[in-house]
């Protein structure tokens, strides 16, 4: 009976979701938007891509236009780092959960391999975040997967997340610097004022890579916190 | 097409929020519901013909991309939607600490 309540619940939104948007005149069909007539027309103005100087349009419109936002963001990544912690527990004796197998020595040698592979391949998507797919957030996620994998593949092995946690504050406060530095430099909060270079060079863009690659350290130390807090548990002693 | 998968992943999500009463398959479920709401906001800046919004000179200003707000926020979303499933999986281990069941039946009788 409930099932059947939700079900039918379920596909009435759906239906009231399709029909709502199939008559609406506001709404543009799937793929024949007119880029021209939105706001992301300034984005591709000339002026507006020399003055932000960032290939990559999605990453001028996050750490560029809508830098404060990403600040916002950021802070809330550390918010709920804070309460899985806060939550979960991360008293002094926590031990990490025992795997349900042995690992023998070739997968513990193989995983480290990899995890330098994929350490190396995260810190070259953080460090291109403005002229390639990608940037400080994907890249900080990798570095946290690499963590995981460490984590899953030794039974042994416990990362130092003391230094995680510094890193994480570090990276946190120097965002806010660069925002105070454009503050006092320039004019307002976060305006970039380094010079932003040729458009498509690794060094161009001014503040948008430094901001990149200290997000991607600090998303990267959260999220293998957050990690550390999942597979441990306290001491039952 | 693509819109209409979307809104179905949304319903999905919505069907599975609404019958479940296990902790894990909730959480699982509002991911779902967010994964149906990202490919729809990506969908609306989509473009016929249009190529990723990533230029290697100012040359290319004149072709066609495709919208890049809809990307962005997105982005955000998908950070968010990370930091609140980390938090609600905090919380169903919690739940499973005190009452060895994820399950909201039986953690409402163990009351």
């Amino acid at each position: 009976m409930k099932n059947l309540l939700g079900l039918l619940i379920s596909v009435a939104l759906g239906i009231l979701i399709v029909l709502a948007l199939d008559v609406s005149e506001s709404f543009p069909d799937f793929g024949s938007v007119e880029v021209s007539e939105r706001v992301a027309e300034e984005y591709f103005d000339e002026d507006n891509v020399n003055e932000v100087g960032s290939g990559n349009i999605v990453t001028a419109v996050v750490v560029g236009y809508r830098g404060f936002d990403t600040l916002g963001e950021v802070t809330v990544l550390f918010i709920s780092a804070l309460g899985v912690a806060l939550i979960i527990g991360s008293s002094k004796n926590q031990k990490r959960l025992d795997l349900k197998f042995k690992p023998n020595f070739m997968l513990k040698t193989g995983s480290r391999i990899v995890f330098g592979i994929i350490l190396i391949t995260s810190l070259y998507i953080i460090t291109h975040g403005h002229l390639t797919p990608g940037g400080g957030f994907p890249g900080g996620a990798m570095i946290a997967s690499g963590m995981l994998l460490l984590y899953l593949a030794d039974d042994e092995f416990r990362s130092n997340i003391k230094g995680f946690k510094i890193l994480e504050g570090l990276a946190g406060s120097l965002f806010v610097v660069i925002g105070l530095l454009g503050l006092l430099l320039a004019t307002y909060f976060l305006q970039n004022f380094l010079p932003t270079g040729a458009v498509g060079d690794l060094l161009s863009a001014g503040i948008v890579p430094i901001i990149y690659i200290l997000i991607g350290l600090k998303v990267g130390s959260e999220i293998s916190g957050v990690i550390d807090n999942f597979l441990t548990e306290e001491e039952s002693a | 097409m693509i819109q209409y998968i979307a809104i179905i992943l949304f319903v999905f999500g919505l069907y599975g929020l609404l019958t479940n009463r296990n902790v894990i398959k909730m959480i699982i479920s509002l991911n779902i519901m967010e994964i149906g709401l990202f490919i729809f906001i990506i969908s609306v800046g989509f473009v016929y013909d249009g190529i990723a919004p990533i230029i290697s000179s100012t040359a290319d200003l004149g072709l066609l991309y495709v919208d890049p707000l809809p990307q962005a926020l997105v982005l955000t979303a998908i950070v968010i939607g990370v930091g609140t499933t980390a938090l609600a999986l905090a919380f169903a281990k919690s739940i499973h600490n005190k009452y060895n069941t994820f399950n909201l039946d039986e953690v409402e009788e163990k009351l």
